[in-house]
């Protein structure tokens, strides 16, 4: 029987395994980067182990550490997991090796299912439909729209779509890069793209089937939005899928939790087996809501091979979001930063599994989710309300998330249809960025910094904010919204607060909540005022305002041409040397977040003057990497 | 509450406050809009504009005698804005020229509004921040200037002396005698190639020595700071001249020798809440004020409503409004205690116009009070003066009126005017007039003053004249009379209105009635940088 079990994974999916553990009785150790050493789930463990550094190569990827800090800690089981490496045979050997359990299918199993080349294979002669392979000399005109994957790996690194003959060279060489550097093993392969594909996959446990899930609105070959069962799906279709997941199980002889991928094109109802996860999934929750499970607990019992699976019943449906901090708006760039609010509705039906709280830091070294917010509830419809729900009132500050984008998502027509497909969100336009009327907000923002000011003045409590004898000019309050400065211009005084233009009063003000009238509609808001940030909740959403400060030191002053960070991260290369003269959009260096690299450009044409950093440097977003002096026209 | 008069009291004000607007409109506007463009054009902020960039954010700016010049050749505001404000969390006496007049050239008004403001410098010992751009002396009135405007000088350093630091923040020309602003001052912050401070520019040089010069190397802010040291700091622009002001004030070290009595623990359960930090909103709305004042200023008003309207309402720790002190004895003046944003304040104020002798003594003792528990007294004004008739000279109406007079010439608690009604005769001054230096005295538009009514002061002229006539054997030109007396009357009606008399810089500024809490509060926390001690030594009083 398991006493101690270590995860070797990091954030929400460590809470959510401890939270099975806490209810079988057992220990909980886990480990952390030093980035990491506050989050919840370090502080919630029994006992934690450091792994000294940041990058995932020097922590969360290292098996070695990870089996010592078991050993140290006294665990006598391992859980590895999503992500890092939970689907690696090596580590799974070095677990049992090390005469600890292994929470996880036999190595044998995952190495079957790692290489997808192979597993291929192994699927096709099982009789489950796979998409044929296809060379990438012989790839013709006709065969085109293909996808370039690698052959390790997930999570949508190293996947490209090909639509054109040209690009296919270098779209294989740069999802070969990319995998290379994801995961060690540079083998990609093509095959055929389905348009408007969907992805649907099967839970199995052992080689019991327990529902499906359909996973198709991705961003970026990344899923954003899971539910169980998948909308609009024929029942014949549906124990079709069953059966094939059933029979790629059998085929392999698996145990434990594994999920079984196809991609389904519903003009033609026909599916094709993707590839099998040797592992618990990101979006597990919503088949533990449905058919009333915990996938962790029958992944220990089974370890401990004390599981015996009972019938499992289904009821209802389960919508899971994946909330990032990430910028859709500006190519999902990871987002870091200090979580200032984290507040998700407490409403019944609803789960979620977070791995961070208020206050939590928010590091760009490994994967950008937050938080998974699941709903429950009998129809589809009241999931998918319950979820908006609970988007909506959540107060998420301090990092820009992809919440508005969920809750477009979750309120188009086209989901609540169940019209769903891979390429969901630039089908149907989900990426335009939202009009959004700042006026009230701003002007919330304006009234709320000011309350604050005065409630920290130390003189002169009591007589009204920005009170004049002889008024000559509106207050100004400047904040950033995004990348566009803002400014509120207001009059205080005897009569409150109102707008410069008349247009807008405050029939209420406080330092954390302001109605605002205008046109005689009254908008409540909410406001957290920090020292750089203003953040408005109102039923127009969440407006986050940068601060401005009055005043700049000019020593402080950035110098114009400047080039700075757009997200942290660390310096690849650099093309070019001081004194060099530049055009405008010529390289100037090359800068790696996320795995991701992001090309820093000249904006002008000009000379390189400075170039701050050197190469392997780490870099905060709003660092200057390098100034280009623009010429004189 | 029993005001009884109707909506015209209210017609009557909001007219008045119209003008009002009006006139402070002028001020603002400064040299008018063609020459406000092209100080703009030229990268400048207004004075305005520099005065809202130095306060703290949200923060109030009671601005002082903005009428001054009124009705005089010089412009309405006399080419410069002076203001209580608060910078870096200290309440400050700002000065700022207004370039846009005249290059700023100061006027006999102009020296007059500063004085009063380097009074009120000193006299609450407040921090003075000077943001200097002027073409210094208006020539043409050199004479009214010149000799009593170098004591402008000796009161900064004074001040500095005083241990209130003086600040100049210079965005543009302080020449000749201007140079000497911050050459007085403590700290002197000078705007690249915007402060030009010099004793004598390049024409002048050229003539009294013969020298070739420059505006730079004679007075150049890079100059100063680099060679004279004039300066010690040099800024970059106009914003970073005043971001450095305000470190200034930062590090003044600046202390208040009282806890401040506005920041009390809050009150209730509601911490956030402004409007409950420990005290209450007065009982009833400022906003009736305008209803209370009536038109004809004859008819007498009670100032228990003003006192209802302007004081802290009634609440845990202020158990009572108003605590009127000897409510039998005088009722023609009420006396009483109240609180202002938590500060306790003795209040005098006039019921019927007239003070009779019961009255004087009254008031006499009350100021007595007020200086024994250190407590500031405010003056409510609607007086027509001390009675006048046989009975009451018989009565000692004199030597009473005279024992007012003297408790509020020797009190040393702070004193706070306002002028809501008439202010007439010797009541002026027991009701602690101009003459007698209250810290602050405030107008409402509604406000007369002068030594008589105008139509008694016709009517004392006409009798006057007749009686010489008749000594003479004269006969009286009656329609001369007639003509005579409506002059004097008109002149004399123009003279004690508020406009003219603001202009005159006799009072620190006329207000809007429903802003009279806040002025007042201001001025209660401005009086508290300064310690608050009553006296125990009155001339003699004669029983």
């Amino acid at each position: 029987m398991i006493q101690t079990l270590l995860v070797a994974n990091r954030a929400e999916i460590a809470s959510r395994v401890f939270a099975t553990c806490r209810r079988l009785g057992i220990s909980t150790v886990a480990v952390h980067s030093d980035a990491d050493a506050r989050l919840p789930y370090v502080v919630e463990a029994d006992v934690a182990v450091r792994l000294p550094g940041d990058s995932p190569s020097d922590t969360y990827l290292r098996a070695d550490l990870l089996v010592a800090a078991a050993e140290a800690a006294g665990a006598d089981a391992v859980h590895p997991g999503y992500g890092f490496l939970s689907e690696n045979a090596d580590f799974a050997r070095a677990v049992i090796a090390a005469g600890l359990t292994w929470v996880g299918p036999t190595p044998e199993s995952i190495e079957q299912m790692g290489d997808k080349v192979s597993a291929k294979k192994l699927m096709a002669d099982a009789g489950v439909p796979v998409l044929t392979d296809l060379d990438p000399a012989a790839v013709t005109e006709a065969d085109l729209p293909v996808l370039v994957k690698a052959a390790a790996g997930g999570g949508g690194r190293g996947m490209r779509i090909v639509r054109t003959l040209d690009r296919l060279a270098d779209e294989v060489r740069a999802a070969s890069d990319e995998a290379a550097s994801a995961f060690g093993d540079g083998t990609v392969f093509v095959e055929t793209y389905v348009e408007h594909g969907r992805h649907v996959e099967v839970q199995v446990v052992g080689t019991s089937v327990h529902g499906e899930r359909d996973c198709s609105v991705q961003r970026r070959h990344q899923k954003i939005v899971e539910e169980t069962p998948a909308p609009r799906l024929r029942d014949e279709v549906r124990t079709a899928l069953h059966e094939a997941a059933r029979a790629a199980a059998e085929a392999v002889a698996y145990r434990g939790a594994g999920t079984v991928e196809f991609l389904y094109d519903p003009d033609t109802e026909r599916f094709w087996f993707l590839e099998m996860n040797t592992r618990l999934q990101v979006e597990h929750p919503v088949t533990e809501l449905v058919h009333s499970i915990d996938l962790v607990a029958l992944q220990i019992g089974e370890a401990e091979h004390s599981w015996t699976m009972g019938a499992s019943t289904t009821e209802g449906h389960a919508v899971e979001v994946r909330l990032y901090a990430e910028d859709p708006q500006r190519e999902w760039q990871p987002q870091s930063g200090v979580l200032t609010a984290f507040e998700v509705p407490d409403l019944p039906g609803l789960r979620v599994d977070a791995g961070y709280a208020a206050g939590s830091t928010v590091s760009t070294h490994y994967d950008a989710m937050l938080a998974k917010v699941v709903a429950h509830a009998p129809t589809r419809d009241a999931a998918i309300r319950l979820l908006v729900s609970a988007l909506t009132n959540a107060r998420i500050h301090g990092v820009t998330t992809n919440r508005d984008l969920l809750l477009r998502v979750l309120r188009s027509e086209a989901f609540r249809a169940g019209d769903v497909s891979t390429d969901f969100l630039d089908r149907h336009g989900m990426l335009a960025a939202a009009e959004v009327d700042l006026d009230v907000s701003a002007f919330a923002a304006a009234v709320a910094l000011a309350e604050t000011q005065a409630a920290a003045r130390p003189v002169q409590r009591g007589v009204p904010t920005a009170w004049r004898n002889v008024v000559s000019a509106p207050q100004t309050s400047r904040f950033t919204h995004r990348d566009d400065d803002v400014e509120v211009g207001w009059y205080g005084g005897r009569d409150g607060y109102v707008s410069a233009d008349g247009t807008m009063r405050a029939v209420n003000a406080s330092q954390t909540e302001v109605v605002v009238e205008r046109d005689g509609v009254r908008h409540r808001c909410e406001v957290a005022v920090s020292e750089q940030a203003v953040d408005v909740d109102s039923a127009a959403g969440h407006v986050a305002l940068r601060r401005t400060p009055r005043f700049v030191d000019p020593a402080d002053q950035v110098a114009s041409g400047s080039l700075l960070a757009p997200m942290p991260g660390s310096v690849v290369s650099i093309a070019v040397e001081p004194g060099a003269e530049v055009a405008a959009g010529a390289v100037v260096l090359v800068l790696e977040a996320m795995k991701m690299q992001h090309t820093v450009s000249a904006p002008h044409a000009g000379t390189v003057t400075e170039i701050p950093v050197s190469v392997g440097a780490q870099v905060a977003a709003g660092d200057v990497l390098a100034v280009v002096q623009q010429e004189e026209a | 509450m029993t005001v009884t008069t109707g909506p015209t009291n209210r017609d009557a004000m909001l007219e008045k406050l119209t003008a009002l607007d009006a006139e402070h409109a002028k001020a603002v506007a400064g040299g008018g809009e063609k020459y406000v463009e092209r100080h703009r054009r030229r990268g400048k902020l207004t004075a305005r504009e520099r005065i809202e960039l130095l306060l703290d954010e949200g923060s109030a700016f009671l601005e002082l005698s903005p009428l001054a010049g009124w009705g005089s050749d010089f412009a309405v505001g006399a080419s410069v804005v002076t203001g209580l404000g608060v910078v870096s969390g200290v309440e400050c006496m700002v000065i700022a020229n207004d370039p846009t007049v005249r290059g700023g050239a100061s006027n006999p008004w102009t020296l007059k509004k500063v004085q009063r403001a380097a009074q009120i410098a000193r006299e609450n010992r407040l921090p003075t921040v000077n943001l200097v751009e002027s073409g210094g002396a208006d020539l043409p009135t050199q004479k009214e200037i010149f000799i009593p405007g170098g004591g402008m000088f000796r009161g900064l350093t004074r001040a500095s002396a005083a241990k209130t630091p003086t600040v100049a923040l210079v965005f543009g020309n302080s020449t000749a005698g201007g140079a000497y602003v911050p050459g007085m001052s403590d700290y002197v912050v000078m705007v690249k190639e915007g402060a030009k401070v010099f004793l004598g520019g390049p024409p002048l040089v050229k003539m009294a020595t013969g020298e070739e010069s420059d505006d730079e190397s004679l007075g150049g802010a890079e100059m100063h700071a680099r060679t004279s040291g004039l300066a010690d700091y040099l800024a970059v622009d106009e914003h970073d001249a005043i971001r450095i002001g305000r470190r200034v004030v930062a590090r003044l070290h600046h202390r208040k020798p009282h806890p401040d009595s506005s920041a009390v623990a809050p009150r209730g359960t509601d911490a956030v809440s402004r409007t409950n930090r420990g005290w209450a909103e007065p009982d009833a709305d400022p906003e009736d004020l305008l209803d209370l004042v009536p038109a004809d200023l004859k008819e007498p008003f009670d100032p228990r409503e003003v006192i209802a309207r302007i004081c802290d309402g009634a609440g845990p720790g202020n158990e009572v409004a108003f605590d009127e002190f000897k409510p039998l004895y005088g009722p023609s003046l009420v006396t009483g205690w109240a609180r202002l944003h938590g500060r306790q304040i003795g209040i005098l104020a006039n019921a019927q116009g007239v003070l009779f002798s019961e009255e004087s003594q009254k008031a006499a003792q009350f100021i007595q009070l007020a200086n024994q528990i250190d407590v500031p007294l405010l003056f409510l004004h609607n007086t027509t003066g001390y009675m006048v008739g046989a009975e009451y000279e018989q009565g000692g109406i004199i030597k009473h009126g005279a024992m007012m007079i003297n408790a509020v010439s020797n009190s040393t608690v702070p004193h706070l005017s306002i002028m809501m009604g008439a202010s007439y005769g010797a009541g002026n001054y027991g009701m602690c007039g101009r003459a007698y230096d209250p810290r602050f005295l405030f107008t409402w538009p509604s406000a007369k003053s002068a030594v008589m009514g105008p139509a008694q002061l016709a009517g004392v002229l006409s009798i006057v004249a007749r009686q010489a006539a008749e000594a003479k054997g004269q006969p009286y030109d009656e329609d001369g009379d007639a003509q005579m007396r409506a002059f004097i009357e008109q002149s004399v009606e123009e003279q004690s209105l508020p406009f003219f008399l603001s202009g005159m810089v006799y009072d620190d500024g006329v207000i809007d009635p429903r802003d009279t809490r806040t002025v007042l509060g201001i001025c209660l926390s401005v009086i508290e940088n300064a310690p608050i001690e009553g006296t125990d030594r009155f001339g003699v009083f004669r029983m």
